[in-house]
């Protein structure tokens, strides 16, 4: 619709909207995050929906405790190889629409443990992250900024089309699998679909 | 600390505790017990009125790779030479570079304080025969029960295998894990990720990395 004809008819008290709008809008106003932390990172996540920062501005002050009734998982600390599995099994328990931030440097790449033997260099090896925020720990405005772009994020998704988000298509690939604990390593390492492994370019 | 040694060896006879000294400026020197007898020496240091260490703050693993020493040893020997066109038996002194193998072994060792009389503290430690299967030493869990986690750890880290512990199983990896992550000679599985700046051991495994693919 166009827009200055929908300004228009705002200011003779008429309010047009389109059904995505208002469906993205619902969304994007109760974005629910689930309550699990991993380590520091948590912490400030705790400050962020504390009354100074007061994630509650943005419609996410309900932090719940099961994944059923969860929108988004906050990846907050270090994933380690033993952790996880869990973190994808969750991240498998959670409903549709589902979104995740990885919060520091720990859950987008490994952090300061990168070269170490027990922490997974990057969550989104095995789930799709929708936001990333580098920092260790990142403080809450960085919190609250990825929380705005994923509100951003949420605004330009289409109900069709081609670029119509993951949930809405019926072929897409819903289910992800959770890595087994090998005799050395995660078993797999990655999740293709996600992650694809960079290729050395020399 | 040479007094708690002649304790120890008067209280328990045939203890066979080694000194060992610490020649850098902390000068932590420690004890080095005998896995036989450790147990019976760790109860006399608790429990002795005047020592009384009743707190065991640390347990730590070591690792002794295998050592290569190469050394050179001057060795005479009788060869055959030409000497002004007559063929003659000659001594002669060579450097020769000689290499053995130091057998390596894991090593726990364990801090221990007295709240009791305020000192400490007292490092002792204890040898496994080698690196490969007489990995064994006593565990002091019996004697001191902050000894359980940190045994585990030293389990899970360094593959010393506790006799007598209560439940020894691996603390920080999982059940099924194989390696001995702290280990010097193990080798972290291939999940090498692009690294903007590569530096040193992880510039080596960049390089290994970039060949195998």
């Amino acid at each position: 619709m166009d827009q200055n004809l929908k300004i228009e008819l705002g200011k003779q008290g008429v309010l047009v909207t389109t059904i995505e709008e208002l469906y993205n809008w619902g969304r994007r106003s109760s974005v629910w995050p689930m309550q699990f932390g991993l380590a520091c990172c948590a912490i400030e996540m705790i400050a962020t929906t504390m009354a100074r920062y007061d994630l509650a501005r943005f419609g996410a002050e309900v932090f719940r405790p099961s994944p059923r009734q969860a929108d988004l998982m906050i990846v907050s600390g270090t994933v380690t190889k033993k952790m996880a599995p869990q973190v994808v099994r969750l991240y498998n328990q959670m409903a549709e629409p589902r979104y995740v931030i990885a919060m520091g440097a720990c859950a987008i790449s490994g952090g300061p443990f990168k070269q170490g033997y027990n922490v997974l260099k990057g969550i989104d090896r095995y789930i799709p992250v929708d936001v990333h925020i580098p920092g260790c720990p990142p403080r809450p405005e960085a919190l609250l900024q990825a929380f705005i772009t994923l509100q951003k994020k949420i605004d330009g998704q289409h109900l069709t089309g081609p670029d119509r988000p993951r949930y809405l298509d019926a072929s897409a690939q819903g289910e992800f699998p959770v890595p087994e604990q090998g005799a050395h390593d995660l078993e797999p390492a990655s999740n293709a679909g996600v992650w694809p492994v960079p290729i050395t370019i020399r | 600390m040479e007094e708690i040694k002649a304790a120890i060896e008067a209280a328990v006879p045939g203890a066979g505790v080694e000194f060992v000294p610490n020649p850098g400026s902390a000068a932590e020197h420690s004890l080095r017990l005998v896995p036989a007898s450790a147990i019976a020496v760790a109860t006399f240091l608790r429990d002795d009125a005047d020592l009384a260490l009743d707190f065991l703050s640390n347990v730590s693993g070591v690792d002794w790779p295998d050592k290569e020493i190469a050394e050179k040893v001057k060795v005479t020997r009788t060869v055959t030479k030409t000497v002004d066109g007559i063929e003659q038996q000659v001594e002669e002194t060579v450097d020769e570079t000689r290499k053995r193998v130091e057998p390596g072994c894991l090593e726990a060792v364990y801090h221990l304080y007295s709240v009791a009389k305020k000192h400490g503290p007292l490092v002792i430690r204890m040898r496994t025969g080698n690196r490969s299967d007489r990995v064994d030493l006593p565990s002091l869990t019996p004697v001191w029960r902050a000894a359980e986690f940190q045994e585990r750890e030293v389990f899970d880290l360094y593959g010393i295998i506790f006799t007598g512990h209560p439940d020894l199983r691996r603390l920080l990896m999982w059940e099924g894990f194989k390696d001995h992550p702290m280990r010097k000679d193990y080798v972290e599985p291939d999940d090498y990720e692009y690294e903007p700046t590569p530096h040193d051991q992880v510039l080596a495994r960049a390089l290994e990395h970039k060949s195998r693919d």
